[in-house]
Parts: C-alpha cells; sequence; structure tokens
C-alpha cells in the first residue's frame, strides 16, 4: 500500500546497486533533504538550533565516525571524546594562527589532524583486539584530555584554560561566535554531516568497506583471502577519526563556543557516542543517526514532557532520565541486538508486503 | 518513527509551555544532581526561597510578582546552554548560572541577546571591567579577589612577612581553578612565597596522590579552589595525612557544612573564606513563617541557614535590589533585561539598606559603576568548629590588595576585547 513497487525495473547493473534501490525510499531520501535544506532554516529558532538540532547534526557526525571503526571494522574504541576534542584544538589553533582562512578549511583541516592522531593510536590494533583494544584506546582518551589541560600551548596560554571560538564567516554569514544566525549555525552542520554521511555511504560499499567488514567478520579469513589486516585497520581509524575530528571541531566552533576540555570531552562523551551506535544499529549509517537523534532528543523531549507540562521538580526529571535511557538501552539490547536501524528494516519488510504479508 | 513522534510531543511540549505573563522572569540555572549538588542544592534552595518571600510578602518586587523557572543544568555546559535558550524566551531578567563553565558560556551569548549574568563570587573574574563586559556582573567580589584575601590573611597571621614560606594551591582542574593561578602567582613573586599548584581532575574523588605530594614537601600553608565532592574529598585526605588543619584554607566555595561534616571531629579547625557572613538573620523567620510554613519552600526545605543557603539568598537580594532600582530609575514596573542591567550598574548595597532587609550585615558595603561591575571585593576568614558544627568568623571582611588586582584585570579584558573586537565603553 505505501510501498508501490509495481513497475519499479532496474536496467543496470548501477542501478541495483543504488544506496535506495526502491522509488518511494529514493523519493523520501529528496523530501527529507529538502525538507532539511530548506524548510528548516528558515523556521529555526535560537533554542531549536541550539538544543536540537545542532547537537543532533555534531554527535551524528560523530557517530558515524565511530560506526565506521566499530560498526564496519569491528575494532571497539573508547577514545572518542579525546579525538573529538582533537579536532576541537587542533580547528581551534588553526583558527587563532590563521584568521583570513576560511573557517570551512580549518575544520576539514582538524579532521585530518584528528586522522592523523586517530591513527597513530590504531597502531595498537594491529596487536591486540577486543576489550584490549578497548582499554589501550581509553589510554588515548586519559592521555589526550591531560594533554589539552597540562600543555598551555593548546589554549594559547589563557588564563582559565579555555579555548574561545572568534567570529568567523562562510560566504558573509557568521557560523561561529555569539553573533551567529541559528539558521546558519545548523546549516553548516548539516552540510558536513550530509558530507560525510555520503562519504562514509559509499567507502563503506566499495573496495575498502569491504575490507573493513572482512576484518570484522573474522580476520584471520580476511587475511587468508588477500585483505591486508594493516591496512584495513588503519584506514578504518584514519577515516573514523577523520569524522570525529570533524564533530569535534563543530562542536566546539559553532555549537557552544567555549569549551574546557576535562568536561566537554571526558570520558562520558566517549560513552555517550557508543551508546549512540549501539542503539542506533552497529554497521548502519542510519544507524548513527537514528541513535544520535534518539539520545539527543530523548532527553529533552522527557524534559519538556514533564518539567514544562507537567511541573514535576526538575532534578527528579533529571534522574528518571537516567532511569528510563538505561532501562530502554537494556531494552533494545534483549529486544532488538541490531538497533533502531534494525528495527526500521523490519517495519519495511512488514510494509512492503502490508496488507498481504504471505 | 520514534524519531517523530518525539518531535512531535516536544513540538507539542514548546507550543503548550505558552507566551509569557507579564511577570517579572527569573531564570534558576539550579544543579540538584550529580557530583555537584551538594553546593547546588542549598544555593538554589536560599535563591528561590526568597524570591518566594517577595511574592508572599511584598507581592513582588515593585508590585510584580517575580516568576522563578528553574532548569537542571547538573553543572555541565552543554545543559547549561539548553537552559539558557529555553529559558530566555520567557523574557528572563537575569542569569546566575553558578558554574564559571557555563558562565564562559553565556558570556558572549547573553552579551549578544542583552541580557545581564550576575556571577556572584566565581565566573570571569575580569569581567568586574565593565567598560569591556556591559552585561556581565560578579559583585561583591571575585576569584582573584579570594586570592589577594586569603594572602593578606596569611600576611597577618604572620606579621606581615611570607618570605620563604611556601604555599601549595590545590585546585579544581577547570577554568574555575585555574582562575586564581596568575594572581597568586604575581603575589608569590611580590611577598617571596613559594607557590606549588596541585591539580585534581573532575569531578576530584581522586586526590590520593595530591596528597601524598603534599606530605612530602610539607608546605606551610595549602589554598584549595574546590567545588562540589571534592571538597570532601580533600578534607579527608588533610585529616588522614595528619596535614594542621589551622593550616588549611579552602575559598568560599570550599566552605559550607557539607563540605566538612563527613570528616567528622578531624575536619576541625578546617578554615574557609566567606564573602557572606552567616548568623540567625531576622529575614530567616521571615522565609520560616512565609514561605516554608505555607508549603512553598524550595526543595525539601532542610538546608534553611546554611553558608551556602545564605548565599543563595544574598545573591536573590542582589538581583532583587537591581530590579527594584531599575524599577526606580525607569518609572515602569514591568523592566525588561536591559532595564535590569541599568538597575545592576547603578546598584548601591549600604549596611542601612541590609539592615531595613533584615540581613544586617550579610556582607561588605559596595556600590557598582560602569567602570567597575566587581564591588568591594572584600571576603571574610571563618573555622569550622567541629564540636557545634558551626562555622566561626575568625575575621570582619578583609579587603583584597586592589593594587595587584586593577593591573591584572585590565590585562586580562584588553586580552579579551582585542579576541572579541569590543571597543570598551560604557552604554
Amino acid at each position: 500500500m505505501l510501498y508501490r513497487e509495481a513497475g519499479d525495473f532496474k536496467t543496470s547493473y548501477e542501478a541495483d546497486n543504488q544506496t535506495f534501490p526502491i522509488a518511494f525510499d529514493r523519493y523520501r531520501y529528496w523530501v527529507v533533504l529538502a525538507v532539511a535544506f530548506l524548510v528548516i532554516p528558515f523556521m529555526i529558532n535560537d533554542y531549536w538550533a541550539n538544543a536540537i538540532f545542532v547537537p543532533f547534526l555534531i554527535y551524528a557526525i560523530a557517530a558515524i565516525g565511530l560506526n565506521i571503526l566499530t560498526g564496519y571494522c569491528g575494532q571497539v574504541s573508547l577514545g572518542t571524546g579525546g579525538f573529538m576534542a582533537v579536532g576541537a584544538y587542533a580547528c581551534y589553533k588553526l583558527m587563532t594562527a590563521f584568521p583570513d582562512t576560511s573557517i570551512v578549511i580549518h575544520i576539514v583541516l582538524a579532521g585530518g589532524i584528528t586522522a592523523a592522531v586517530g591513527t597513530a593510536f590504531g597502531l595498537p590494533s594491529l596487536r591486540i583486539k577486543g576489550f584490549y583494544l578497548a582499554v589501550a584506546t581509553l589510554a588515548a582518551q586519559f592521555f589526550l584530555v591531560w594533554l589539552f589541560n597540562k600543555v598551555s600551548w593548546f589554549y594559547n596560554y589563557s588564563a582559565s584554560g579555555q579555548i574561545n571560538a572568534p567570529e568567523r564567516f562562510v560566504a558573509g554569514f557568521a557560523v561561529t561566535g555569539p553573533n551567529t544566525a541559528p539558521a546558519a549555525q545548523y546549516l553548516i552542520c548539516l552540510v558536513f554531516l550530509t558530507l560525510c554521511a555520503l562519504i562514509a555511504r559509499n567507502l563503506t560499499r566499495g573496495t575498502i568497506g569491504r575490507s573493513w567488514m572482512a576484518i570484522r567478520d573474522m580476520d584471520i579469513a580476511a587475511e587468508i583471502i588477500g585483505v591486508n589486516p594493516l591496512k584495513a585497520k588503519l584506514t578504518a581509524f584514519a577515516v573514523s577519526s577523520f569524522f570525529i575530528g570533524i564533530s569535534g571541531a563543530l562542536f566546539f566552533a559553532v555549537y557552544l563556543g567555549a569549551v574546557e576540555v576535562g568536561e566537554a570531552f571526558g570520558i562520558q562523551k566517549s560513552f555517550l557516542v557508543l551508546f549512540m551506535i549501539i542503539i542506533g544499529g552497529l554497521g548502519s549509517i542510519f544507524g548513527s543517526l537514528a541513535g544520535a537523534a534518539f539520545l539527543i532528543l530523548f532527553p529533552v523531549a522527557w524534559k519538556v514532557l514533564a518539567v514544562d507540562l507537567l511541573g514535576w521538580p526538575t532534578d527528579l526529571v533529571v534522574h528518571q532520565q537516567f532511569m528510563l535511557i538505561g532501562a530502554l538501552i537494556m531494552f533494545f539490547l534483549i529486544k532488538e541486538p541490531h538497533g533502531l536501524a534494525q528495527l526500521w528494516r523490519l517495519a519495511k519488510e512488514k510494509l512492503r508486503l502490508w496488507p498481504f504479508p504471505y | 518513527m520514534k524519531m517523530k513522534t518525539l518531535a512531535a510531543m516536544a513540538l507539542a511540549g514548546a507550543v503548550a509551555s505558552g507566551p509569557a505573563v507579564a511577570d517579572l522572569v527569573i531564570p534558576d540555572l539550579s544543579y540538584r544532581t550529580g557530583p555537584y549538588a551538594a553546593g547546588g542544592t542549598p544555593f538554589s534552595d536560599g535563591y528561590q526561597d526568597y524570591f518566594n518571600l517577595l511574592n508572599a510578602r511584598d507581592g513582588g518586587i515593585g508590585g510584580e510578582p517575580v516568576r522563578i523557572v528553574e532548569c537542571e543544568t547538573g553543572y555541565n555546559t552543554e545543559k547549561g546552554v539548553e537552559c539558557y535558550e529555553s529559558t530566555k524566551g520567557e523574557g528572563a531578567l537575569i542569569y546566575q548560572p553558578l558554574s564559571t563553565g557555563i558562565t564562559y558560556q553565556l558570556i558572549p551569548k547573553a552579551t549578544a541577546d542583552e541580557i545581564p549574568i550576575h556571577t556572584m563570587g566565581y565566573g570571569r573574574t575580569s569581567a568586574a571591567n565593565g567598560e569591556v563586559f556591559n552585561w556581565v556582573f560578579n559583585y561583591p567580589a571575585n576569584y582573584w579577589d579570594a586570592a589577594s584575601v586569603a594572602v593578606n590573611y596569611l600576611l597577618d597571621e604572620n606579621g606581615g612577612d611570607l618570605n620563604g614560606k611556601t604555599i601549595a594551591l590545590v585546585y579544581h582542574n577547570s577554568a574555575y581553578g585555574k582562575e586564581p593561578i596568575r594572581t597568586l602567582e604575581s603575589l608569590a613573586e611580590m611577598h617571596g612565597f613559594e607557590l606549588s599548584q596541585l591539580a585534581v581532575d573532575h569531578p576530584g574523588q581522586e586526590q590520593k596522590s595530591q596528597w601524598l605530594q603534599i606530605r612530602r614537601e610539607r608546605p606551610d600553608y595549602v589554598l584549595m579552589w574546590g567545588w562540589g565532592v571534592m571538597n570532601q574529598v580533600a578534607v579527608q585526605e588533610a585529616a588522614n595525612i595528619g596535614f594542621p588543619m589551622e593550616n588549611f584554607i579552602g575559598n568560599w566555595w570550599a566552605g559550607a557544612e557539607h563540605d566538612v561534616t563527613p570528616a567528622g571531629d578531624a575536619a576541625n579547625g578546617y578554615k574557609s573564606l566567606n564573602m557572606n557572613r552567616v548568623i540567625d538573620y531576622p529575614v530567616l523567620a521571615d522565609i520560616q513563617s512565609m514561605v516554608h510554613d505555607a508549603g512553598n519552600a524550595a526543595g525539601d526545605g532542610s538546608h534553611m541557614g546554611s553558608v551556602l543557603y545564605v548565599r543563595g539568598m544574598y545573591a536573590a537580594m542582589l538581583a532583587a535590589e537591581a530590579i527594584a532600582k531599575a524599577q526606580e530609575i525607569h518609572g515602569v514596573a514591568d523592566v525588561t533585561p536591559a532595564m535590569v542591567r541599568d538597575g545592576m550598574e547603578a546598584l548601591e548595597i549600604t549596611d542601612a539598606r541590609m539592615g531595613e532587609l533584615g540581613m544586617e550585615g550579610i556582607g561588605p558595603e559596595f556600590s557598582v559603576s560602569c567602570a567597575d561591575h566587581g564591588g568591594a571585593g572584600q571576603g571574610l576568614v571563618q573555622q569550622w568548629n567541629a564540636a557545634d558544627s558551626t562555622w566561626v568568623p575568625l575575621t570582619d571582611f578583609i579587603s583584597p590588595d586592589d593594587a595587584v588586582i586593577a593591573p591584572l584585570v585590565a590585562e586580562d579584558s584588553a586580552a579579551f576585547a582585542a579576541e572579541s573586537g569590543i571597543t570598551p565603553g560604557c552604554l
């Protein structure tokens, strides 16, 4: 009923292998993009930008990054917060050292620097696996936070150890600093997310993505069929850190504007992004978006409902958020270990047959 | 699907929270959860109870009722930003985030939105220069004042000479804890004492190695810039290594009842600064009878009269006085944030006025001007008496060394002005 697939023929190999093989999905994808680019920027205000959309878009980039490493290549990482910090501090140093260069270039370069750092911390993955690798990346997390706190060169010797984003412009519109219009803030994050998602999608269905998945599924078998584990693992670390670095740079420059490393990029951040991909679905781009949306929107929605509408005490509501999110994580792990992405996949399979399932 | 339902719910909520009524809206960015809740809860209770008292006793400020909008930040900057964005649309008049990290976030935002921020004894110290920070106020005192007051107290103890002494600074490894370092370094150079710095990472439960270092180095005095659970752990650790408590001085965020009670008798003699005197003010009896007995107490009502409760009440009093001043200047009862800023800049707190309000001597006398948003900068030293469970004031309000602080404020605010393209001047 919803999916009318009659007459939707594929005549070429490319058509058969496209991201959205079902015509209805394709139209919906274009509608979502059109709404995101053409409708929301005209309706957005400070609250929707700063409390909902901008954090969602930025965490979605981080989740895509971690999903490449953990979901596609099977390397567990607890260093996401530290790598986001690398992106943020790289962006800050570049912004203050080269004030005339475009912020877009700084953000991409920050991603590149994070990729180099991530690759260096990915080297142990060639020798150690699973939980042991998680511990090695945990060391990266603590080391990087300590480094940015200890070495005052990274925060330009400011008295407080805070880094502050100066005002920067893209095409004449401020995208960082206090006078940024919510639409500008939203659009720059949206453009980066769209590009990252496109790149990630196309990497993961190409040769390189297949070699990641081969390593994930069974590394010895992958080696036997000719996948080079060194190349596969290190590229996964590099690409993943590149995205995470971009999200860290946006998180600092566009979203918060002022950042303190221990508070903003602590171990909680690593766990938060990890929960996003677990709830959203490992090894799925849509899952990264769904997981980020869920963990960003749920606390805000619950707060709006319980505090603003029902007038419950604020501390009670925060405790409820902890309990509900914990309960929901357990619920998803038990009922659908493959996350929201799998729920969506199953729903789609059912809807394609509905109302005449066989 | 899930995403859409949640978004719809959020939308419904945002719509239903509705347009602002003609009230004086005071947001309370509180934190009653997380590792800093022990300090955040009494402050927020005192802050809200005082406004509730004004509503119950005087019908608000200048006849205009006060509406408090509480928002839980958990001392977390991301939630702080969300709280700021969600409350500012309701016509918020003045923000007091009670967090240095959130203050740093809000300074540029609130300046662009033209809403005043009052960071009493925390936040960015150089905001005392009102010509650069037009919308930020940190009267009656700031961190650099606190550092100077502590050193002045120690000078007094040592007959005016700290030459050759060592002072260790145990600090929360964040913007908050790092703030006094620059001042203490200048003071160390000036008075010839040696400063050693020991950072404690958030949230501050792990301090074994720092205190072992103190045991090894045996500094003459330990100063502490701590907050939340860090204070309790530090007092306990100091007791464990047998550090003489009377040589251990916390700043004014490390000197409340809940910081010392967990260590029991071992905490006896611990000293801290305070910017507000804590005695049994007549206004507390009013709050008891008109707010608590009427069932309107914020929180569970158990913090009445504690150090941070009184400080929250003091903060609320300063805000209410500024609003009253704004009403007087502009001749309207329903003031805007810009008018409140004018009121804050013209604020004058005298002993007579504090007496009228039933809180005689709660703080020093001070007046605010465009050039000086920092107030008197005075603080007193108090000592914990574990047997009676009371803080005993040892001194009257001590003045900081303005000759040291003023150039530092000028330097840091000039750097901020250059960085963010501000031309210093009055509004």
